[in-house]
């Protein structure tokens, strides 16, 4: 499988990327030699074969359902670009 | 005390004891050593008056007689580790200048055992690279140089700042991280010996994430029983990390200098590559030998599914990114650039904030994880990974202790030499990969030179949790190839 330029446009959209219509072509080169790469997989047969949920058999540890933090907002805000009142500023969502 | 950098941390561990120095003056020996080295570009952070604080209460402790195992010990940490109030990057613009309020499992073991923090050191940006080019500060410098040359070559990556400054002796040891080699390739890019442990031996709480179930951090050292030192302070049971597997720390320099006579040592026949360097191929055979040497029996086994390992791996770590990676959004931390609505604001930032290579796997990462492909491509992968598993498992069921490859498919390589095509970067990783896809211990041991006298390594693969045997055949191969110091030049 290979994409094409929409495709590239597309795909940069989903994983909220900029790109401009420069930068499209030689995106799209690199992408297809990645993805003509990974096309060997699909030579092997993986008819039954379960797909890895996790490499060591291990149950999912669970923590018991408690408040252990809190009373830390200003320690959470405190790398954000743009906040007030422990709020995170960001442009205008809703009309 | 010039000669104090070259100690190895065993030695050093044993002067402090003797009162022969202090950590204060092994530390500024080490702080001296950073400076004069910056040309290197193994530092992306230098924190002199954090060390030299640590090294004061390290000596302290240790006149008191409560020095830990790694009382004054300098150290370099990879800047993919959370260190609190001190600047973490991941090596990437959209971090900026992000101060964590919060500390690292892996460093704040370190540190309760009394290692003393020197910098934070430099990587390819989110561990994303194998030859520390796509940092955000620029690459770093390998301390070795083809002979008659001054060629700059590459460390490896994505722990690049760790090896280089290990090999050049601007720490003792440094900590690093390893999805699909990161560890073990420029280990033996450098000479020094890394090592990845199992899936879950560290918790990976407090690292920069890049694909969750591929990560493991682990050390980079001069020495095999440094790593074995600097192992049991980084590993262990962490209720913070779900991966976490709850399992005791073994005292692992105990494995130094066991033997290794009647352990079975698989050499698999799918890593005997076509066109692979006579000195690579001549390098594996002289490892068998010194194993074969101490009393190790040799057995061919086969992984059939090895050379599928590298294009699964380029399907599932892109894919674990993409979804880590959403988190870097210019909301809550990092880089933001303006924009009218939110969405172009998410997509600025990202664009100004994200590297090529970032980018290029966020894409990929998206690509097969989006509807109509996520069968076709990030399933089979996850099949094919359940296949390379068993690969190993079967090898192990018929008795195989250890398994023994190159570490590499070739020596350091030039700054800029492996540009064009990202496909021929990854296939650096083509030994390594299959140890992350399985969640298997491997470590990297120097184990010669190659004709331009560039160090190359062996690696060895162990069984899940059995990082011992990995450190007593390691230790095997260090006797027999000795160890090997970059001559200076900067």
């Amino acid at each position: 499988m290979s994409v094409d330029a929409t495709t590239v446009r597309r795909i940069a959209h989903l994983a909220r990327i900029a790109v401009s219509d420069a930068e499209v072509p030689h995106l799209q080169g690199e992408l297809n030699a990645i993805l003509a790469f990974v096309e060997q997989l699909s030579e092997v047969n993986v008819d039954g074969v379960e797909p890895m949920t996790s490499v060591t058999p291990m149950e999912m540890k669970k923590r018991a359902d408690v408040v252990n933090d809190g009373e830390i907002a200003d320690t959470i805000v405190g790398n954000a670009p743009d906040t007030v009142n422990h709020f995170f500023l960001v442009p205008k969502v809703v009309e | 005390m010039t000669d104090l950098t070259s100690l190895t941390i065993a030695e050093a561990r044993q002067g402090l004891a003797n009162k022969s120095f202090t950590a204060r003056e092994l530390t500024d020996a080490h702080l001296a050593a950073m400076e004069a080295a910056r040309v290197l570009n193994a530092y992306v952070l230098e924190t002199p008056d954090r060390a030299r604080e640590m090294a004061k209460q390290a000596d302290d402790k240790i006149a008191k007689g409560e020095g830990g195992p790694l009382a004054g010990i300098p150290l370099g940490i990879k800047d993919l580790f959370a260190t609190r109030d001190i600047r973490t990057t991941a090596c990437s613009k959209i971090l900026g200048n992000f101060i964590p309020p919060y500390e690292s499992t892996v460093t704040s073991q370190l540190w309760r055992d009394g290692a003393v923090l020197l910098g934070k050191l430099n990587n390819d940006e989110f561990a994303m690279g194998s030859s520390n080019e796509t940092s955000c500060f620029g690459p770093v410098t390998n301390p070795w140089r083809r002979e008659g040359s001054n060629t700059t070559l590459v460390p490896g990556g994505s722990s690049g700042g760790s090896a280089s400054a290990v090999a050049a002796q601007l720490c003792m040891g440094a900590t690093a991280t390893d999805t699909g080699g990161s560890i073990r390739q420029p280990a033996a890019f450098t000479a020094t010996v890394g090592i990845k442990p199992t899936y879950g031996r560290c918790s990976r709480w407090g690292t920069v994430a890049f694909a969750s179930s591929l990560d493991q951090a682990g050390p980079i050292a001069r020495s095999v029983r440094d790593a074995a030192i600097l192992m049991r302070s980084m590993a262990g049971h962490d209720p913070k990390d779900t991966t976490s597997v709850d399992v005791a720390v073994p005292d692992y320099e105990t494995a130094i200098g066991k033997s290794v006579k009647g352990m079975k040592i698989g050499i698999p026949k799918e890593y005997r590559l076509d066109g692979m360097p006579a000195e690579i191929e001549k390098l594996w055979s002289e490892g068998a030998a010194w194993l074969k040497a101490a009393g190790a029996e040799l057995v061919e086994v086969s992984l059939p599914h090895t050379k599928y390992a590298l294009p699964a791996y380029y399907i599932v770590a892109p894919a674990e990114a993409s979804s880590n990676l959403a988190r870097y959004d210019g909301v809550r931390y990092g880089l933001r650039e303006p924009a009218k609505n939110i969405i172009e604001m998410y997509e600025n930032t990202r664009a100004e904030g994200f590297g090529d290579e970032v980018r290029r796997r966020v894409m990929i990462g998206t690509y097969v994880l989006s509807a109509g492909y996520y069968d076709a491509y990030y399933l089979r992968a996850q099949k094919v990974r359940t296949l390379i598993k068993k690969d190993f498992e079967n090898c192990f069921a018929k008795g195989v202790h250890a398994i023994l490859t190159p570490a590499t498919p070739s020596a350091a390589f030039g700054i800029g030499e492996k540009g064009g095509d990202p496909v021929e970067m990854y296939l650096n990783d083509i030994f390594t990969v299959t140890v992350n896809m399985a969640g298997l211990p491997g470590i990297a041991v120097p184990s010669g030179k190659d004709a331009q006298g560039l160090p190359l390594g062996l690696q060895l693969i162990g069984r899940p949790f059995d990082e011992e045997t990995l450190f007593s055949l390691g230790d095997v191969i260090e006797q027999a190839a000795g160890r090997f110091t970059a001559p200076r030049w900067w």
